[in-house]
């Protein structure tokens, strides 16, 4: 056997070999803990409205996420998201709770290391390709956006 | 000399041996045969690598003071750990006054530094060596993953670091387990890319170091009371036990693996433990106090490690592992 079918055959066994995620409980749980998330949201912007009525849609809505964002950052801090994070998965990450917790989680891991080199350097390193993708895509879009605009 | 294993003529002596592990560790399978449980993970330090370090610095101590020996009859001392530039131990080295050997084998480090210090030892050249390795969840955990608050779930293959240190003091005066032989390993790479599946990357590392250790030594499975790997973990001993199917030799219930055995099933290591710590407190506790009792005549200690990091793997490396074996035998009579 050459060097070469040696890893192939190698690497067909291994992938053969390892134990499969269970699609089944684990989407179940990131759905369910995902949509209870959205529904606390859901649940802060209509109480918003309801108690300050003459706050426009727009302005509940952020502030809403910056409710969830400190939620997030402060679960974060005292050590709970990451465990709702291993038994929910994707239903954490997706929403804004797991963009907040991305940043927060490495300032804390790093704050060691200063505030300029830690905390600010480190803050991104995960954020930062969503931040990258997100300018980048939305770029993108506006882009087109105007060049049909042109033509209607 | 053919390149080979080495089998010692004096046959160093482990005349001192030291476990030192955090409180995860101390709930673990192991737990009864270790020196020291630490109470929380950070040591009374401020970070978690000054807790690594003060790890290894007790480790050393310890392992020193149960050869009944002091301080200043230590001739050299032979160390690494899994950070880069193996910080830990070199800064835990700082604290004595003796000259330092450092070594990386990333999760092999113990058996290399035991293998060269015997060589140290068995040549005469030094008296009394100390040997220690250890490493920290949360230091690995930092350099090679993600920051411990993310909340993101682990790979059904991936393993636990564990927090300890193990360190123990060869010579050829006292009493203690002897090691008899040492073979090191070629660095294998079978083209595994997985980050989290080191078991997977380690085990034909771990087949090639036995099967050349078997032809050099004219020795059998069977030979040994037990034949143990460092951190292959659950997946990657059952592939170790494959691949030297294929080759013919049958691994049977004298075989077993640290990482493995380490934790208990609800302690959620998915496959098991890993780390420099893993096989070195296992080692310097579990398997040091079998050989003094008696229980276990011959043991052959093969931990592996992959020699990887972070940057290699982010430019498409695949991940190398070696294997370093030592041959442990029970005191005479």
């Amino acid at each position: 056997m050459s060097e070469e079918e040696r890893i192939k055959a190698y690497n067909k066994y291994v992938k053969a070999k390892i134990p499969k995620t269970r699609p089944f409980p684990t989407l179940f749980n990131s759905f369910w803990v995902g949509g209870l998330i959205c529904l606390i949201g859901q649940g802060i912007n209509d109480l918003l409205l309801y108690l300050v009525p003459n706050l426009s849609e727009q302005a509940a809505w952020s502030y809403t996420l910056i409710i969830l964002i400190f939620i997030a950052a402060f679960l974060t801090g005292i050590g709970v998201y990451d465990k709702i994070g291993r038994f929910a998965g994707g239903g954490t990450i997706v929403p804004i709770t797991g963009f907040s917790n991305s940043i927060t989680s490495p300032s804390i891991e790093f704050k060691h290391e200063g505030i300029i080199y830690g905390i600010c350097v480190k803050m991104f390193t995960i954020a930062g390709p969503i931040i990258v993708f997100g300018v980048v895509s939305s770029a993108f879009v506006g882009l087109i956006y105007y060049i049909i605009g042109l033509f209607m | 000399m053919k390149c080979g294993t080495i089998k010692f003529k004096k046959q160093p002596k482990i005349i001192g041996a030291y476990s030192i592990v955090g409180p995860k560790e101390g709930q673990g399978n192991f737990k009864d045969y270790f020196d020291y449980i630490m109470k929380n993970d950070l040591f009374g330090e401020k970070t978690y690598e000054k807790a690594e370090r003060k790890m290894i610095e007790n480790a050393i101590t310890g392992a020193i003071q149960k050869a009944k020996l002091s301080i200043k009859d230590i001739n050299v001392l032979v160390a690494g750990d899994l950070l880069n530039q193996i910080i830990s131990s070199s800064y835990a080295a700082r604290a004595f006054n003796f000259p330092y050997l450092g070594v990386y084998g990333a999760c092999s480090t113990i058996a290399e530094s035991i293998a060269v210090a015997s060589i140290l030892v068995d040549g005469g050249y030094f008296e009394n060596v100390v040997c220690c390795t250890g490493s920290h969840f949360s230091t690995a955990e930092r350099q090679y993953r993600f920051p411990l608050e993310l909340g993101n779930q682990r790979p059904p293959v991936s393993q636990w670091t564990v927090t300890g240190a193990g360190s123990c003091v060869l010579s050829l005066n006292g009493k203690g387990p002897r090691v008899t032989m040492a073979t090191f390993g070629k660095v294998i790479d079978w083209g595994v890319v997985d980050v989290n599946n080191m078991g997977a990357a380690m085990a034909p590392a771990a087949m090639d170091t036995l099967l050349s250790h078997f032809k050099n030594s004219k020795t059998t499975p069977d030979d040994y009371d037990l034949i143990v790997t460092g951190d292959l973990g659950k997946l990657g001993s059952e592939m170790l036990i494959d691949l030297m199917e294929d080759k013919g030799v049958k691994l049977g219930v004298n075989y077993g693996d640290c990482g493995q055995m380490y934790y208990r099933r609800d302690q959620q290591t998915l496959c098991g433990g890993s780390g420099c710590g893993c096989s070195a407190t296992v080692l310097n506790s579990y398997i040091m106090r079998k050989l003094q009792d008696g229980q276990y005549k011959r043991v052959l200690f093969m931990p592996t490690g992959a020699l990887l990091s972070t940057t290699a793997t982010q430019q498409g490396e695949s991940i190398p592992g070696v294997c370093h074996a030592i041959v442990i035998e029970g005191d005479e009579g």
